[in-house]
């Protein structure tokens, strides 16, 4: 143990092989700020060999990827294997969002910290059994009040909503305004 | 309920949208999905209609919302109220382009059209649509990935966030503990929520890390564990302190973050 103790620099190559071992046995994306601190590396160097082993990753074609989700990164198996995986597994897709669990979600994702009455402008549609449904799949939490009449609670989307949606950070989603531009040009076309 | 019988609750973005086919004259054959509210069903009848979006034919798109609307009643289907308040702001659109425009209105007056504000929350409500959309797919893709399989220990996983359901449930049970317990309250220390959060904050920041069970049976009256409780509740709203449990229906512990 001890001549483990003694900090020696390691090599990249070193560096990159104890940053896949952390990655691989962290239960959630690893921050490279964690991989820092474990290592006792600066950001600088962690971010690197992070992009380097991605590289590697990517190269070899294996049945493995390595991601940034949510603001960590996590080893996961590839898409083109989800067949085989799923019939080892003994699993089928879950459950899938009813639509409009996926459309409140969709307000509360662009126009966070949103309140219930706001959503309801949006969706011309009570939305409180979809709300529920979303705080019960923890993928939008509470987000405090908002300090006007009745002052109703705010929510906004979780660190769950971007794990399970694969996104790096809310800015991944692409822009309202994208959208806006599509629902145009589909009123244009008519 | 995911394993046991999922067929029943996946849901296709694309096959389920609901679909209504005119057939001949004014009968209406429908395959009832579900819409997902109101604007919903308006956007999809003008697309229907083939109808430009802001110059939208109202009376003809009125006409085959109440239609939808009555044939959603005769099938017994609950119309939820947000589908009539619907219907109401439509008749009312109707209703102003029927009538002649003001002619004592100062000429410069920009004429509104009723339509406009319907217009514009459809547009916006579009966008929404859209972006639901994306998120559908999205899911359909990390369905397909799957991270290292989880280590089924409680032990391992650090710290589970409890809820306020959690310390609501050990609340109900020291509190049942208590009923038994109350002999005879001959004077009463009235202690201050304000004084109760001070005392607690206190002895979160002394002992690191303090459980909400010791701390709920140190009270002598059911009038302090309530004022305790709540106290609970205003310190993790407020104070950024945390709850966390060790294990599923574990201690829970509150933490400074």
């Amino acid at each position: 143990m001890d001549a483990v103790e003694q900090k020696q620099t390691k090599t990249p190559a070193e560096l990159m092989a104890i940053v896949e071992a952390l990655i691989f046995v962290s239960e959630e994306p690893i921050t490279t700020k964690v991989l820092a601190d474990v290592l006792e590396e600066n950001r600088q160097t962690i971010d690197a060999a992070v992009e380097e082993l991605k590289n590697e990753f990517e190269s070899r074609e294996g049945g493995l990827q390595l991601r940034e989700i949510a603001g960590g990164w996590q080893i996961s198996t590839r898409t083109e294997y989800h067949e085989e995986v799923r019939r080892y597994l003994k699993t089928r897709p879950s459950a899938k969002l009813s639509l409009a669990s996926l459309e409140t979600l969709a307000v509360i994702a662009y126009k966070q910290p949103v309140t219930v009455p706001e959503i309801l402008e949006i969706r011309g549609v009570q939305s409180a059994s979809a709300i529920k449904t979303l705080l019960d799949k923890r993928l939008i939490v509470a987000k405090g009040r908002k300090e006007t009449v009745g002052r109703p609670m705010m929510y906004g989307t979780s660190k769950d909503f971007l794990i399970q949606f694969g996104l790096k950070d809310l800015s991944e989603l692409p822009s309202i305004e994208d959208f806006e531009d599509l629902a145009g040009s589909l009123a244009q076309e008519q | 309920m995911t394993d046991s019988q999922p067929e029943q609750f996946t849901f296709d973005f694309f096959k389920e949208q609901p679909h209504i086919i005119a057939e001949s004259g004014d009968e209406l054959k429908i395959t009832l999905g579900k819409f997902a509210g109101p604007l919903d069903l308006l956007l999809y009848l003008i697309k229907q209609e083939q109808a430009n979006i802001f110059d939208i034919p109202i009376a003809k798109i009125t006409d085959e919302y109440l239609k939808y609307v009555r044939l959603m009643k005769s099938l017994d289907i609950a119309v939820a109220a947000d589908f009539l308040v619907m219907a109401a702001t439509l008749i009312e659109i109707k209703s102003k382009l029927l009538l002649p425009r003001d002619p004592f209105a100062p000429e410069e007056e920009e004429f509104e059209d009723p339509r406009k504000e319907l217009v514009d929350r459809l547009l916006e409500y579009e966008k929404y649509k859209s972006a639901a959309q994306m998120l559908y797919e999205r899911t359909t893709v990390e369905q397909a990935v799957f991270p290292r399989g989880r280590i089924e220990s409680d032990e391992n996983n650090a710290e589970v966030d409890a809820s306020v359901f959690d310390i609501l449930t050990v609340f109900q049970k020291i509190l049942a503990r208590h009923v038994d317990e109350i002999k005879m309250e001959i004077h009463r220390e009235e202690i201050s929520l304000a004084d109760m959060i001070k005392t607690l904050k206190k002895r979160i920041v002394d002992e690191i890390e303090l459980s909400v069970t010791a701390f709920f049976e140190e009270m002598h009256s059911k009038r302090e564990l309530v004022t305790a409780f709540i106290a609970v509740l205003e310190i993790v709203r407020a104070e950024g302190i945390r709850l966390t449990q060790s294990k599923t229906f574990g201690d829970i512990i509150l933490k400074k973050v």
